[in-house]
């Protein structure tokens, strides 16, 4: 048996092991497009003082030890899904099943001198990134990942623009109570902001808005989100849409072919998260040794800003419910009749993750919980959680 | 080089929550304190071993501690390592209650 993985960042590298943890013994093989052993990518907005980190997912001993033919800074010219084989430039690699784990690419701006800007996405682009913050820098996008480098930078003491099309930061996976305090926090820190803004243009001396107003910057970092790299999946003849579409076992419509990880849309939905990658690298190991095991999405992130920590487990929906710590922390619930689906925190440091992973716990769990306790800081969640299990 | 244990005094047994942790930092070091759901009391390395995190804000459940960023998770009476992305176990270091003090030995 030929077990053949593309791609090899969190998801992909995590499969391969994966599949040794289940024992499989036959071969498996891990093919990258990066060189150097795969990475956290995590860390790349996190850069200590020597510079950008490049934290490995495994090394080069822990690879062989698990007798994984890991193949970096490889082209992948088709996968021929008829004769089931992966063809690379100068040879063929049979596959029995395969795992297609491409990840994405930044999505790319097209105004006039797009080419200004530079990605933040691989260690290669981190490392442009931080060499050359050096000056006043514009972010365009104020999502996740372009608020993260505004606190990084910020706090770096440069002056820092963030140039947002939406009418407010991080419209789309933060509540909007949170997403109102960071950016509360950010203004308070001195970074200036400029929402409902098209660019009209990118040159060395900085950004235009579509309003005339010319943003000076020395650097310039496009964060307007990431597509689904579905290239080679397009070329196999495998249904795509907003990912490489897959069902509930993370088969793709082809029966011998899996994706997963942030390339990968299942009922139409991906996640593009750290937590993801790992799960769903997990569930497609197992269904790939013939299991049959569903994959059931509970999204989870984090995301540090300055001295803040947000945690958002589930998908949450409007009129949350409010918990209060004496300490500023405040974690919002969020319920479908009496059962608990999401929750979202911000705080201090790592001050909301106990009451996040226990919110996980009591989501997983599906049972009933009482509003009035979830409001109450002096209420501890974990004692909802025995309460419910010993009932 | 001396290899002596030195008993340090690190809090107060009421200060830990049941089945709960406190960071205490000592001599330029971070460890993690646990009162465990039987109230023996254990001491651990304070960062996890994947990422420097401190354990101290992840929870407990039972004799188990999760790293609050990346779910890593550690047996904290022997510090084995015992779940995803944390591989390497956790140093240990001995503990005694006298009088509901925590001392610990560094």
């Amino acid at each position: 048996m030929n077990m053949i993985i593309i791609g090899a960042g969190e998801c992909g590298t995590r499969a391969a092991f994966a599949l040794r943890e289940a024992g499989f013994s036959g071969a498996v093989t891990l093919i990258g497009a990066e060189h150097g052993l795969p990475y956290e990518r995590p860390p790349l907005s996190k850069p200590d003082g020597d510079g950008v980190q490049r934290k490995t997912i495994c090394d080069q001993a822990a690879l062989e030890g698990a007798g994984i033919a890991y193949m970096p800074g490889t082209t992948i010219a088709a996968i021929d899904p008829a004769l089931r084989i992966v063809r690379l430039a100068d040879r063929e690699l049979p596959y029995d099943k395969l795992l297609i784990a491409t990840g994405a690419q930044p999505r790319r701006l097209t105004c006039p001198g797009a080419e200004h800007a530079l990605d933040f996405r691989s260690h290669a682009d981190a490392a442009r990134v931080f060499a050359g913050a050096t000056g006043p820098v514009a972010i365009i996008g104020a999502g996740l990942i372009g608020m993260e480098l505004a606190a990084v930078l910020r706090a770096r003491g440069l002056p820092v623009t963030v140039i947002e099309l939406g009418p407010a930061p991080l419209g789309r996976a933060v509540p909007p109570r949170f997403a109102a305090r960071l950016h509360q926090r950010h203004e308070t820190e001195g970074v200036r902001f400029h929402f409902g803004q098209a660019i009209a243009g990118i040159d060395a001396a900085g950004v235009t808005l579509a309003d005339g107003t010319h943003i000076p910057a020395t650097l310039t970092v496009s964060a307007i989100g990431v597509v689904p790299d579905l290239g080679l999946a397009s070329l196999a003849g495998l249904a795509v849409g907003n990912g490489i579409l897959i069902n509930a076992r993370l088969q793709t419509s082809d029966p011998h072919i899996f994706a997963a990880g942030d390339c990968a849309a299942i009922a139409g939905q991906r996640y593009e998260t750290w937590r993801n990658a790992r799960d769903q690298a997990q569930i497609a190991a197992l269904n790939m040794l013939g299991q049959a095991q569903d994959f059931a999405a509970l999204p989870w992130f984090w995301s540090d800003q300055y001295d803040l920590g947000l945690q958002v487990v589930g998908t949450p929906q409007d009129a949350p419910i409010l918990r209060s710590h004496p300490d500023g922390t405040e974690i919002e619930f969020h319920l479908q009749g009496d059962r608990l689906i999401a929750a979202a925190g911000l705080g201090r440091g790592n001050a909301v993750a106990r009451d996040i992973k226990l919110a996980e716990m009591l989501i997983a769990g599906g049972q009933s919980v009482d509003a009035a306790s979830l409001a109450d800081p002096s209420v501890g969640l974990k004692s909802l959680l025995k309460a419910r299990k010993a009932a | 080089m001396r290899d002596t244990v030195n008993w340090v005094t690190a809090c107060h047994l009421d200060d830990i929550e049941q089945e709960g942790a406190i960071r205490f930092d000592h001599a330029g070091r971070t460890y993690a304190i646990y009162r465990a759901p039987d109230d023996s009391v254990y001491c651990t390395a304070g960062l996890c071993t994947h990422e420097a995190i401190h354990l101290a804000d992840g929870l407990v459940m039972d004799y188990e501690v999760e790293c609050p960023k990346h779910s890593g998770a550690f047996d904290y009476r022997t510090g084995e390592a015992l779940r995803l992305p944390a591989c390497a176990n956790l140093k240990t270091y001995a503990v005694e209650v006298v009088q509901g003090e925590v001392r610990v030995a560094l």
